[in-house]
């Protein structure tokens, strides 16, 4: 489809919309009414939450923190001693030059990575200590090191029961390793039912949590830091979304690629700002870092003044890490999959590395940026929060991470598309007509989510990504032996030399 | 003794006048030919999650593409009573050229040059200049 096509294909089906919702200002509290029913009763199971003494712990956050701890036992800590093996891999040292233009270790993990690098570790984090304080930080960065060994798990088992299709491309992801692997083990009703809510559940996840959610973040981003409520963009989040609904169907529609390339070009390069900014804003106040981690510490076992004691901290540490780096979720699965590997646990080596560039290096980043600026009892929280935070050292530094919260957006759109299309395709099979209506459907969602305040229907689709974990979690458990045996296997041939160093 | 012409070949003009001056040359020296033809590849450039699901079906149409390009030429010269072999890699172009002449110790690198005086391709660097400056053997730049 060209561009100029594609460009009035979304003008004529959003017009319409659009003009409706201008000219009824009550359309939001319409769908709202309609869809907060349904959307409190399966939002309200997906975080169904105890309390525990003052605080409410969701059972889908102790439910994915299990699963990362009962992992990390499982493979003895695979995520420390296999470190090395890792890097070595994403380095290129076991890529065989024959190999060469097929996707390397490196390619596979940067794409990941831009999918779960986003406003969680810049909004949720700032979430976390202002309610949980600075101790917060410390669970935070526990659950990310246990939720290395999840992914290690759903990555290697994403790679093994791929399924390669005619045209040479591949599919993969918990759907599959769920229908096949299930089947293996004699239960292959079990496993498709599984897979089927898992795909389901990554389409809704894909429409909300992966699109509507980013569209309207990113919208108000735009609107507050060009005034707020005086600003031009103050009413027009349905310009935004126009904009980046078209930009998004370019891509994804229009097969224009150079547009990724060139925001997945920024990207790095924004995060590599945001990680050098609070460098410098530690390292100037190097002062206060010791005090920093004593506060880290000491709030992380004493849980002084938050709302909840120590367990208030551990549960909103928990919660930002399990939301940030969506280890168990099995996301991470689909695009580990489509690797040209001939030892799937390769994928789960170099996947543990996300957890911890995603949790410990960068969520831990933004926390000790706002214990040490000293913001944390501005009273602010969210992107506010952290923005309030980098400002005390760079009066201009709002300004560069509205940009990159766009650009974060724009690139947890994309990939989650991806996710979405794979799940749909699981669904009902490959189908260009099926998947046309899929991607613009897609589009069409980015302009709702940014141009209504529609909190049901994001809350709705947001805990479908939560959702995601439960048969995938399931998964995991029952294919835990198969895992290892892959491992076993692989790490013989490490030693013995068949798998060889070329570099 | 120059035993092995290495000619960087991707079928553009400029490369097959590299080719026709490496034929003629090697001929009358009685040495072989080796015909490289390097798609250009790193593997650290972004792939979006769709390329890297269709990357090994498209990396093989481009093989298959590049073959289509070198094999015939190398055909033609093996009928006009050479020795004449051929290789297609991912990479680097000057990077790989360096390394396969690292392979054959008597050989000279021959490569053709679009023949622009544009400033701008001069600093930029073209595989001629890097070659120059890497290559472990001699190399001709064909005008």
């Amino acid at each position: 489809m060209s561009i100029t096509k594609l460009g009035a294909a979304l003008m004529a089906v959003l017009t319409p919309i659009l003009a409706h919702a201008q000219a009824a200002p009550g359309i939001d509290e319409t769908i709202n009414a309609a869809v907060a029913p349904v959307s409190n009763f399966i939002a309200g199971i997906i975080f169904y939450s105890i309390p525990i003494g003052d605080v409410a712990f969701p059972l889908i956050v102790g439910w994915l923190i299990a699963a990362a701890a009962i992992c990390s036992f499982y493979f003895g800590f695979i995520q420390f001693r296999g470190v090395k093996h890792s890097l070595d891999l994403v380095r290129g040292r076991y890529s065989d030059p024959n190999d060469a233009g097929e996707v390397s270790h490196f390619q596979a993990l940067a794409t990941a990575l831009s999918a779960t690098v986003g406003l969680g570790n810049i909004a949720g984090v700032a979430v976390a200590v202002s309610i949980g304080g600075p101790g917060a930080t410390f669970w935070m960065i526990l659950a990310g090191l246990f939720g290395m060994a999840s992914k290690f798990t759903e990555c290697t088992l994403g790679v093994k029961f791929r399924r390669e299709n005619a045209d040479g491309t591949i599919s993969g992801g918990p759907m599959y390793y769920l229908s096949r692997g299930f089947a293996e083990m004699g239960k292959p009703g079990l496993g498709r039912a599984l897979a089927a809510i898992f795909a389901v559940c990554c389409i809704g996840g894909a429409i909300g949590g992966g699109n509507m959610f980013q569209a309207n973040q990113a919208a108000q981003q735009i609107a507050n830091v060009t005034g707020g409520e005086a600003s031009f963009f103050a009413d027009k989040g349905w310009l935004i979304g126009l904009v980046l609904a078209v930009v998004v169907g370019m891509v994804i529609l229009g097969g224009l690629k150079s547009i990724a390339h060139v925001t997945e070009k920024i990207v790095p390069f924004m995060a590599i700002i945001y990680v050098t900014a609070g460098l410098v804003i530690i390292f100037s106040n190097a002062d206060k870092i010791g005090w920093a981690f004593g506060q880290i510490i000491s709030g992380a076992f004493t849980g002084e003044g938050v709302a909840g004691g120590v367990l208030g901290a551990l549960i909103q540490g928990f919660k930002r890490a399990a939301f940030s780096n969506e280890a168990g979720i099995g996301s991470a699965a689909i695009a580990h999959s489509a690797v040209r590997t001939k030892e799937p646990v390769t994928e789960g080596y170099v996947a543990l590395l996300e957890p911890f560039i995603d949790t410990v290096v960068i969520c831990t980043m933004t926390a000790l940026v706002i214990v040490v600026s000293g913001t944390l009892d501005s009273g602010l929280t969210g992107v506010e929060l952290t923005s309030a935070a980098f400002a005390t050292a760079f009066p201009w530094f709002p300004i560069v991470l509205a940009v990159a919260v766009v650009l974060f957006a724009f690139s947890t759109m994309i990939s989650w598309s991806y996710y979405g299309l794979k799940a749909t395709t699981y669904l009902f099979g490959e189908n260009k007509t099926v998947e046309n209506i899929y991607k613009l459907f897609f589009c069409i969602c980015v302009v709702i989510g940014a141009s209504m305040s529609l909190g049901p229907v994001i809350d709705f689709s947001d805990s479908m990504i939560f959702a995601m974990a439960i048969p995938n979690v399931i998964g995991l458990y029952m294919l835990l032996p198969v895992v290892r045996r892959e491992l076993v296997q692989y790490q013989a041939k490490l030693a013995s030399g068949e798998i060889k160093r070329f570099f | 003794m120059i035993k092995t012409y290495i000619v960087g070949y991707d079928g553009t003009k400029p490369s097959q006048r590299a080719l026709e001056f490496a034929a003629k040359a090697a001929k009358g020296r009685g040495a072989d030919v080796l015909v490289v033809h390097v798609l250009e590849w790193s593997p650290y450039s972004f792939l979006t999650m769709e390329e890297i699901a269709e990357r090994h079906k498209l990396r093989e149409k481009e093989v298959i593409r590049a073959r289509a390009e070198v094999d015939p030429v190398c055909e033609k010269l093996c009928a006009d009573g050479l020795k004449v072999s051929s290789e297609v890699r991912y990479g680097d172009p000057a990077e790989i050229m360096c390394e396969i002449a690292g392979k054959h110790p008597e050989s000279i690198i021959v490569v053709g040059r679009k023949g622009t005086s544009n400033l701008a391709s001069r600093f930029m660097g073209t595989l001629g200049i890097s070659l120059i400056q890497a290559s472990p053997v001699p190399v001709t730049v064909v005008p």
